[in-house]
């Protein structure tokens, strides 16, 4: 009743809390009111979560299909509804071999260690106003770490199966993940140098006090961010890892039944939680320019966090997948020289804006203008340097093209 | 004070636990509801349905350890460069220049790992 009068009807669909403000009335004590809040709150989450991945699973299929010209899946329940729920149920009851030289224990925990953080990581994403179940002041360093667990787990499953394709994917993965978490760190870096906090409730506050998100003033760490994060999630552009035309099917050949079924969830909702931070500290999280007074902003955050999920399906349905060599000299040469200045250029305005004490209608559209116009000069300007300019692409084209057309049309063998 | 931060981690520990819960509860599901059947050829490791050949433990080749040591020192630079971000308008010029040097030091160690040829994948 209180929380109607108080103006704030609309946390009502909020799910825990009402009912920590019902517990509090009855005079519990703050310790039961919390942990009983905290165990509805993960609840849900874990809730959603699942429900998320497994309408995800159908979603996906059927519009990477749609893209391709096909049909997916179309048999099991209404227009193949059904096809992730009968998946799960098979692989449930499917019998989970460990073969006979892996390390057994490891082999065992490795697709839990993989899966555990993926949920973690949602504790503290703020889905709404009070929605946080974990509100840390260091919300940014809590995400890089709880993702960088994953790292080792991929090498504990590739290594404990004791299958070559599974060690050289691994090996393979270790090297791709690492490279693409500086990016990421460098990437979250730019945007905690701008906003000066670390926790994800201050990034949404500042982008709805300053009615502008971050996207529009920060372009290059967002693009940035997205990339690495498909390297991060084993999504298809970057999906060296499970090859299937090299190696099988990557670090989790080995694995089958429910374990396998763990690496598979772990991916979407790793890609959530990509989505999640993207959203948080780009979007604008769950405020909408004064729309979230209507509209619950749960409704909001689940929105852009779909919508930025879809980039990752798109691509996947797009792009052909890149040669291993390209996409470390991508991380190495291109991304982390781009980012280091990056940074060094949005700290330089920081400071700026700092001590000219410019307005905030006149300091943040020179600031993004700004930054958009380096990141096009820094992205073309590098790539010229490192000779991937247009002129020489064509160049490199045309020959490509000539030969191809002198085996076709003549037979003749090119040196 | 620290009861407050206390009370902020035992929400992520509970996160954790139902993690747990959660996967511990589908592998015993999996455990009761599949069918298990003991066969020597079963648990042969997989190799395009060949026996495997030879000890399947490979060397890792050093480009791995070149490309492990550059992550180490650039995310241990990250780690120094987070609470800089943080503080660093409260910090005044003298904590900016000294990071702008570090971050020097750093991109100047790319550099030469570029020009020795690290950053090639052979």
């Amino acid at each position: 009743m209180a929380i109607i009068l108080s103006g704030e009807w609309y946390d009502l669909r909020d799910l825990a809390n009402p009912i920590r403000e019902l517990i509090d009335a009855l005079g519990a004590p703050d310790a039961v009111d919390y942990v009983l809040w905290s165990l509805i709150a993960a609840l849900a989450i874990l809730i959603w979560l699942v429900v998320s991945v497994i309408a995800f699973i159908w979603i996906e299929r059927r519009l990477v299909a749609l893209m391709q010209n096909r049909k997916g899946p179309n048999r099991v329940g209404p227009a193949g509804l059904l096809q992730p729920i009968a998946d799960a149920i098979k692989l449930l009851l499917k019998e989970a071999i460990t073969t006979r030289d892996a390390d057994r224990i490891l082999f065992w925990l490795a697709p839990i260690i993989v899966f555990i953080p993926t949920i973690v990581v949602f504790a503290v994403v703020p889905f709404g106003e009070s929605m946080v179940l974990a509100d840390l002041n260091v919300g940014v360093l809590f995400l890089i770490a709880v993702a960088g667990i994953m790292t080792p787990a991929v090498f504990i499953a590739g290594w404990s199966s004791n299958n070559k394709y599974a060690l050289l994917a691994a090996m393979r993965a270790i090297a791709m993940l690492i490279s693409y978490e500086l990016i990421q760190v460098l990437a979250l870096l730019a945007a905690v140098l701008f906003i000066g906090s670390m926790n994800l409730q201050a990034f949404v506050s500042w982008q709805d006090e300053y009615n502008t998100w971050l996207i529009f003033i920060l372009p290059l760490p967002v693009v940035a961010y997205v990339i690495a994060g498909a390297v991060e999630i084993n999504r298809s552009p970057m999906d060296l890892s499970e090859a299937e035309s090299e190696l099988a099917a990557g670090y989790h050949t080995e694995y089958g039944g429910i374990k396998f079924g763990f690496f598979y969830q772990a991916e979407y909702m790793a890609g959530f939680a990509i989505a999640a931070t993207v959203t948080t500290l780009f979007l604008g999280g769950w405020t909408l320019w004064g729309l979230e007074e209507w509209i619950p902003g749960w409704i909001i955050f689940l929105g852009k966090l779909y919508a930025v999920f879809f980039l990752y399906i798109w691509s996947r349905g797009t792009l052909p997948r890149l040669r291993i060599d390209q996409l470390m000299a991508f991380a190495w040469k291109f991304m982390l020289p781009l980012m280091l200045v990056n940074a060094l250029v949005i700290a330089v305005e920081v400071v700026v804006w700092e001590e000219t004490g410019a307005s905030r209608n006149v300091a943040l559209p020179a600031i993004g203008a700004v930054n958009a116009t380096l990141a096009v000069i820094l992205v073309i300007g590098w790539a010229r340097v490192l000779g991937h300019g247009s002129g020489l692409q064509r160049g490199y084209r045309a020959t490509l093209t000539r030969e191809i057309g002198k085996i076709y049309y003549t037979g003749a063998e090119v040196s | 004070m620290t009861s407050e931060v206390f009370n902020v981690y035992i929400a992520v520990l509970i996160a954790t636990i139902f993690g747990f819960v959660l996967v511990g509860s589908a592998l015993i599901g999996n455990l009761i509801l599949s069918p298990r059947q003991k066969s020597p050829h079963k648990g042969v490791t997989y190799e395009c349905g060949m026996l495997p050949i030879g000890r399947s433990r490979a060397q890792v080749h050093f480009r791995y350890y070149l490309f492990a040591i550059l992550f180490l020192i650039f995310d241990i630079e990250a780690v120094f460069l987070f609470p800089w971000a943080v503080s660093f308008v409260e910090l005044g010029e003298q904590a900016f220049y000294e990071m702008l040097v570090f971050i020097g030091i750093l991109a100047f160690g790319l550099l030469y790992a570029w020009k020795k040829g690290v950053l090639n994948w052979r």
